[in-house]
């Protein structure tokens, strides 16, 4: 096993620095989810203009890859119409369990090591699910 | 230099297996022991020549085995001090012989107004049963307040345990802080106002000598995975007294008297509480990891452990950025430890990848977790085959954790 195949350079940079790691002002949206498994949780702040994501901040405390991946997503998103957004989590899950992405993955793709080390997949997912809760909850309020 | 209790080559084949390139180091006993071939070999023994289901039958093989399961209850009552083996029921583990006593006993000895006591440090098996029951009765959960170090004093004990008081439920060692509880006079407190103490003793008899007579308690609870047996089987010692008014949780074959198309009376301690066909070949693997640990002898045990344990807290006391809970001493034989700017996930896979089994998570103590104000924390725990060489690896993976996080 390599570690340096799970902590790639780009990832061990996003724990160090995490870009939109904020609480945002007046989201307009929020979700908070927890890895029972660890106890880690993450908080996902998005503020929609349209149907286009205007601003995104995580808070939260968890492992590397956890931040490093909601770091990424939140870079990832941003700007992005919901339905680009959503599609993007969910081709991301996908390609962690072995499923070549449909759509250009980005910095996202860093994460690829995680397929091997199947404890860790929920840590870098945790982020893209909160995603997912939280426009799926959005859906319903519609 | 402290060398392993035992032929670690001879005894735990496992311990030989090469992880990621390294020999592998487990401390990981706290989460579930290894077993030695004698315990492995009793339970391949018992199922290759002598399996048969036991209470049943009058064949030969039947009758070995019914002989061989109560054998194994009155060798694992005697390792406890229990004064008759009836007293002991086998359980799946901790978890289901804590659920036992609250469902079985806790429901008709509590009502509103009454109070159940346990400590924030408890393992989730030993308190979540008494949350369901302080809510099912009405009855009050009270917390004894941990001191600065995480250890139980005499006085905060004096100043929860009141007249109100019905249960009182502790664990002997914690399973994150390696505290040792003062379980004695817990339960002098609370006999005194008519109450009883159940104790957690999943981190305590694998390591320390157990005389359920000597600390004057109630009920105990453990596992045998814990203690070189096998996965699945556990104990529930009680005193007769109590026993005799528990109501039991399963109804089915074997735990009745007489039973017609209305009506059934139950069997006696301790069949009354083990409906169906029990865990013979566990009972049997516990026994003979009961008989490994005494033949080595308990109090050796307890002095490895702890010798182990204070080495390890020590040596990561030492080392910048790097805390490390509970006190020093006493100190069990689980060290719980986080290292500045680096999470505990990420820390066991650095070690994984040195051949270092240790755990990271909330070790099922979520409340713990928000009294130390933390989101979980890296445990490393020692067991009888692991020696100062293992420590020594335990720090170098440390230090290459902070090189490889460049912390
Ligand atoms: C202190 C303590 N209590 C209870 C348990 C639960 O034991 P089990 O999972 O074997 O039921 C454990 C171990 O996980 C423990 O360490």
């Amino acid at each position: 096993m390599n570690l340096d195949e799970l902590y790639r350079e780009t990832i061990l940079d996003h724990n160090q620095s995490p870009r939109n790691r904020r609480a945002l002002e007046n989201p307009t949206k929020t979700v908070g989810l927890l890895n029972p498994t660890c106890g880690d949780q993450i908080k996902l702040d998005l503020q929609l203009e349209q149907g286009i994501v205007r601003d995104v901040g995580f808070t939260g405390q968890g492992c590397s890859i956890s931040m490093a991946s909601a770091s990424m997503l939140t870079e990832a998103i941003k700007g992005q119409s919901i339905d680009d957004a959503l599609a993007l989590a969910q081709n991301f899950k996908a390609f962690l369990t072995g499923t070549p992405s449909r759509l250009p993955l980005g910095e996202l793709e860093a994460l690829q090591g995680v397929s091997q080390f199947p404890s860790r997949v929920k840590c870098a997912t945790l982020a893209h699910n909160a995603l997912e809760k939280m426009l799926a909850e959005s859906d319903e309020s519609s | 230099m402290i060398e392993p209790l035992v032929d670690v080559a001879r005894d735990f084949p496992i311990l030989q297996r090469e992880i990621n390139g390294h020999r592998l180091v487990w401390l990981d006993s706290a989460a579930t022991a290894q077993k030695p071939n004698q315990v492995i070999d009793s339970v391949n023994d018992f199922y290759r020549w002598s399996n048969a289901n036991v209470l049943r039958s009058v064949h030969t093989l039947a009758a070995e085995a019914t002989t061989a399961f109560a054998e194994s209850r009155r060798d694992i009552a005697r390792f406890i001090g229990a004064r008759k083996s009836e007293e002991v029921i086998f359980t799946r583990g901790t978890t289901e012989a804590l659920n036992l006593v609250a469902r079985g006993l806790g429901d008709s000895l509590t009502k509103v107004g009454d109070e159940i006591v346990v400590s924030p440090m408890e393992h989730h098996s030993n308190l979540i049963p008494w949350q369901q029951l302080a809510k099912r009765t009405g009855a009050t959960l009270r917390y004894v307040e941990l001191a600065q170090d995480g250890t139980i004093t005499v006085d905060a004990l004096r100043a929860v345990i009141g007249p109100s008081t019905r249960i009182v439920a502790l664990s002997k060692v914690s399973n994150v802080l390696g505290t040792v509880n003062p379980i004695q006079a817990a339960g002098e407190m609370v006999h005194h106002v008519g109450g009883i103490i159940v104790v957690d003793g999943a981190q305590s008899v694998p390591h320390e000598p157990t005389d359920v007579q000597q600390l004057d308690i109630d009920f105990l609870a453990f596992s045998g995975h814990k203690m070189c047996g096998p996965t699945g089987i556990g104990v529930l010692w009680g005193k007769s007294q109590w026993l005799d008014q528990m109501e039991p949780l399963q109804y089915g074959g074997e735990m009745i008297s007489y039973v017609d198309r209305d009506t059934a009376t139950w069997a006696e301690v301790p069949e009354k509480f083990e409906g169906g066909t029990p865990n013979i070949a566990g009972s049997i693997g516990l026994s003979a990891a009961t008989r490994y640990l005494s033949n080595i002898g308990m109090k050796k045990v307890h002095q490895h452990s702890q010798a182990l344990g204070q080495l390890a807290f020590d040596t990561l006391y030492e080392i910048p950025a790097v805390t490390v809970y509970g006190p020093g001493r006493p100190h069990g034989a689980a060290i719980a430890f986080n290292i500045e700017g680096i999470h505990p996930h990420d820390i066991a896979q650095v070690f994984d990848s040195l051949g270092i089994a240790i755990r990271a998570g909330h070790h099922c103590a979520q409340p713990l977790m928000q009294w130390l104000g933390v989101g979980s924390t890296a445990r490393a725990s020692v067991y009888l085959y692991n020696g100062e060489q293992d420590i020594l690896r335990l720090r170098e993976a440390i230090l290459e954790t902070k090189r490889y996080f460049r912390r």
